[in-house]
């Protein structure tokens, strides 16, 4: 009776490090890179560690499949290495033969990815499930693009300074007009040597220089 | 050296010196004026510190040996930039007129020689503006956390990243597709970009404000954008000194290589960018030298410029390079981790057992025992020395190397926005030299009504820029600056250059020069300024410009582009220019470079046909009263 039992325990346990192997059609490699994420704070991968890691992984399969009571026995690792990375398959509760598909172990992977990530204080990249990529963080956008309100701010203090110096210009312009308009009626006869002094045509006034230079007897 | 060609009627075209006392003593003169000496130092301060000094000089100080530039840098600055610069402005105080006025009073058959300045002066303010519309759209994008070229966007299925951010980087996709629109040849234009349209619309009407009264306006407005750049550089000094790996970088700048002073492109590139530095054959300095007071000691002026534009250049090489420094040492320590990860990945071993210290021995011990599958992983190279050099000059330094340094600098977008504002500052006061050297000379030639003030005068100008300028905002908009800054800007400014001082020496004359300086400042020019002036300094352009010609002639016209769909993306691919080109070269570098003779022919042309037009009437006149 007792080697009955031995050897039935013994062939379940070959039987599932069957289920479980490196390139395992229905498994997925998993590779942590704990020393990376927490430096100094690093913990040890011990056994208690993957003990724990099954269990988040029977967790996230029985929140994907409902009815289903997934135990702690029915994730099976095998091919553990001192990178810290092995490979997982999931048994079926209910047969531990059967493995559960792929596609339905990612699925539950992904819909409960930060959970198993926080159980471990990493993060996506740290803990690596090789086969499985992690929907990236959308980029933030903010609802009105602030480049906009900069650019309406800049363009208000300019356009109001603008508006600002033509008025004030011309305010400028109608005094000095009606300055000159003053001084006309009282002195006609001063001659305007401004207008002579800054011939713009490239030929100098002589109206005001001493004769003297050009008659020279 | 009595070599002066005969130049009639001099005398009656420029004032003398007894004019000139009377105009300045009674003020008598509406041509505007500096409020102080600060205002005038400060704007050519800022006309001559632009961009170039920021992206341009490093590079060329890093190529060319290091710290053993500085030494054709600084002697060319001496010998070639401070006669030049002495010469604009003398004859600007003397004569009192812009670049045009200025000619022409000195013979009217030189004119050709102010109006290409403007020519000049109008093309690379257009290109010179477009780069200030990117570096604001830059700018208002600087005032959010996480700063937007630090994320790529996700692809539509939400597992990766769009293919052509995720196969350059961040920066070059936000530079290239969102800011830019890149398309992929100078051909295709596929209709305007909005977001640089709006931008160039905002930089034209910023400029429009600043210079909106002339002078006036400008004078205040240079008290910030002269001044601040040093700050934030001094500033940016501070922070980057503090970075890892900033000193690497300080070291690969200036380490001496005394070989590269034998190489003839050396010295030539050194003279290249001091003539560039200094703005000269713009036409802005001589107009802003021509507000100043008539006894104004402008050799003094030539030679502090000359010791801040030299200094500003270093000042400016060093703060850069500590942050390319930091940057390349990021992505030479990323390269390495990555390296770690994934021999640790794929031989299994614990995380402990390969750091960066040990890296190089365990690779090697790797590689001699399983040569095969370290060859099958693909291992980058990590090269500090590649890191260093790539990207950096031109836009590739401001918006790529540099956006990328900041987004790994804690505090992100306050480094981001001191630092646009800074090259936003630089800009924008070396484009009031521009805009002087547009606005005043269309005002000489009269293209203007008289009543118009200078308000109008500034709109009209910027509103018709404006609407040119749309040519950069199409999607080939970038290739076209390229265009522009390689053509536009080069050989047509050494050829005015050279055509200025040949005119001051050989047909306005040495002799009177040196009254001239003599009645304004006090003292005759020493010998250093007569022998750099007859000899050295036209000597040194020729060279530069015959130089140019003939590499220019030499090298195929190919031009890089961005192009997701080629070979070599993400680096850029070279692809030869479509043949119509050659006209548009031709436009941007034959026409005013060919302004100064083709005037000078069309004139006497008119002449002669006027005098025969006007003495056969009048032999009409005597042969009939007889």
């Amino acid at each position: 009776m007792l080697e009955k039992i031995i050897f039935l325990l013994c062939s379940l346990s070959a039987l599932s490090e069957q289920l479980c192997a490196p390139d395992a059609s229905d498994g997925y490699k998993v590779r942590l890179s704990i020393k990376t994420a927490l430096g100094d704070q690093a913990y040890v991968w011990n056994k208690n560690e993957m003990f724990l890691f099954r269990a988040t992984l029977a967790f996230a399969m029985r929140n994907q499949i409902s009815g289903q009571d997934f135990e702690v026995s029915n994730i099976v690792v095998c091919d553990e290495t001192p990178r810290v990375s092995f490979w997982f398959v999931v048994t079926l509760p209910a047969n531990s033969s059967l493995l559960v598909d792929k596609e339905k172990v990612e699925e539950a992977v992904r819909k409960s990815r930060n959970r198993i990530n926080s159980a471990f204080l990493l993060t996506d990249k740290t803990l690596e499930f090789i086969g499985i990529p992690p929907t990236l963080a959308a980029p933030v956008k903010p609802d009105t693009p602030p480049w906009l309100i900069v650019f309406g701010v800049v363009m208000g203090v300019v356009g109001a300074g603008i508006v600002f110096l033509l008025v004030s210009s011309v305010v400028q312009r109608k005094r000095k007009d009606e300055k000159t308009d003053d001084e006309d009626i009282g002195e006609e006869t001063r001659v305007k040597t401004v207008e002579n002094g800054s011939a713009s045509e490239g030929v100098y006034n002589m109206s005001f220089s001493d004769d003297d230079r050009l008659t020279k007897m | 050296m009595r070599l002066v060609f005969p130049n009639r009627g001099l005398d009656l075209r420029i004032p003398n010196y007894e004019d000139l006392e009377r105009l300045e003593k009674e003020e008598a003169s509406d041509r505007p004026k500096w409020d102080n000496k600060a205002q005038y130092i400060l704007t050519c301060v800022g006309f001559c510190i632009g961009i170039g000094n920021v992206w341009r000089f490093p590079y060329l100080c890093q190529s060319h040996g290091g710290g053993a530039f500085l030494i054709p840098y600084l002697i060319l600055l001496v010998l070639e930039g401070m006669p030049l610069l002495l010469l604009e402005f003398a004859i600007g105080q003397r004569l009192r007129k812009g670049s045009v006025g200025v000619w022409r009073a000195i013979n009217p058959y030189l004119t050709g020689i102010g109006i290409a300045s403007m020519l000049v002066s109008f093309l690379v303010g257009l290109y010179y503006n477009t780069l200030i519309a990117w570096i604001m759209w830059y700018f208002f994008n600087s005032f959010q956390d996480p700063l937007p070229w630090s994320q790529c966007p996700l692809s539509d299925n939400g597992t990766e990243f769009v293919p052509e951010c995720q196969q350059s980087s961040t920066v070059d996709y936000y530079f290239y597709r969102v800011t830019l629109n890149s398309s992929a040849s100078i051909a295709d234009s596929e209709g305007l970009h909005w977001p640089i349209v709006v931008c160039l619309l905002a930089a034209w009407t910023l400029i429009c404000i600043c210079y909106i009264r002339g002078i006036s306006t400008s004078g205040k407005a240079v008290y910030v954008t002269a001044i601040l750049p040093y700050i934030v550089l001094a500033i940016f000094l501070i922070r980057g000194l503090t970075l890892k790996g900033a000193l690497s970088g300080i070291k690969f700048l200036f380490t001496p290589d005394v070989d590269e002073l034998i190489k003839p492109t050396t010295w030539l590139d050194a003279g290249a960018q001091v003539f560039y530095a200094f703005s000269i054959a713009w036409g802005g300095l001589i107009s802003f030298s021509s507000y100043n007071p008539v006894h104004n000691n402008c050799m003094q002026d030539a030679v502090i410029l000359t010791a801040i534009t030299g200094f500003t250049s270093i000042y400016a090489a060093t703060v850069t390079y500590t942050i390319i420094g930091f940057r390349a040492t990021e992505k030479y320590d990323n390269c390495v981790s990555e390296n770690i990860i994934t021999l640790l990945n794929t031989f299994d071993l614990t995380e402990d057992n390969i750091t960066t210290s040990n890296y190089e021995e365990v690779f090697n011990q790797l590689n001699s025992s399983y040569p095969d599958t370290v060859l099958g992983l693909d291992i980058k190279t990590c090269d500090m020395h590649k890191l260093l050099s790539e990207g950096v000059e031109g836009t590739g330094l401001a918006f790529i190397v540099f956006t990328e340094a900041i987004t790994k600098m804690p505090g992100s977008p306050a480094w981001s926005v001191l630092f646009f504002i800074m090259l936003l500052c630089l800009g924008v006061s070396t484009l009031f030299g521009n805009i002087e050297g547009v606005v005043v000379p269309l005002k000489d030639l009269h293209m203007f009504p008289k009543h118009w003030p200078q308000e109008a005068l500034t709109g009209t100008t910027c509103v018709v820029a404006f609407i040119i300028s749309l040519l950069f905002a199409q999607n080939s908009g970038l290739y076209w600056v390229t265009l522009f800054d390689n053509f536009a800007g080069s050989v047509p400014l050494l050829t005015i250059g050279l055509f200025e001082l040949l005119a001051v020496v050989y047909i306005y004359g040495i002799d009177r020069l040196n009254e001239d300086l003599e009645f304004m400042i006090g003292h005759k020019p020493s010998i250093f300024w007569q022998v750099s002036w007859r000899l050295i300094s036209p000597l040194i352009i020729l060279v530069i410009l015959v130089f140019y010609l003939v590499t220019q002639a030499q090298e195929e016209l190919t031009y890089l582009v961005w192009d997701p769909n080629s070979e070599e993306f993400p680096s850029l691919a070279t692809i030869p220019y479509p043949s119509w080109i050659s006209a548009v070269i031709f436009l941007l570098a034959g026409v005013p470079s060919l302004a100064v003779p083709v005037y000078a022919l069309f004139r006497l042309v008119f002449v002669c046909c006027k005098k025969k037009f006007v003495s056969r009437p009048k032999i009409r006149e005597i042969s009939q009263s007889d």
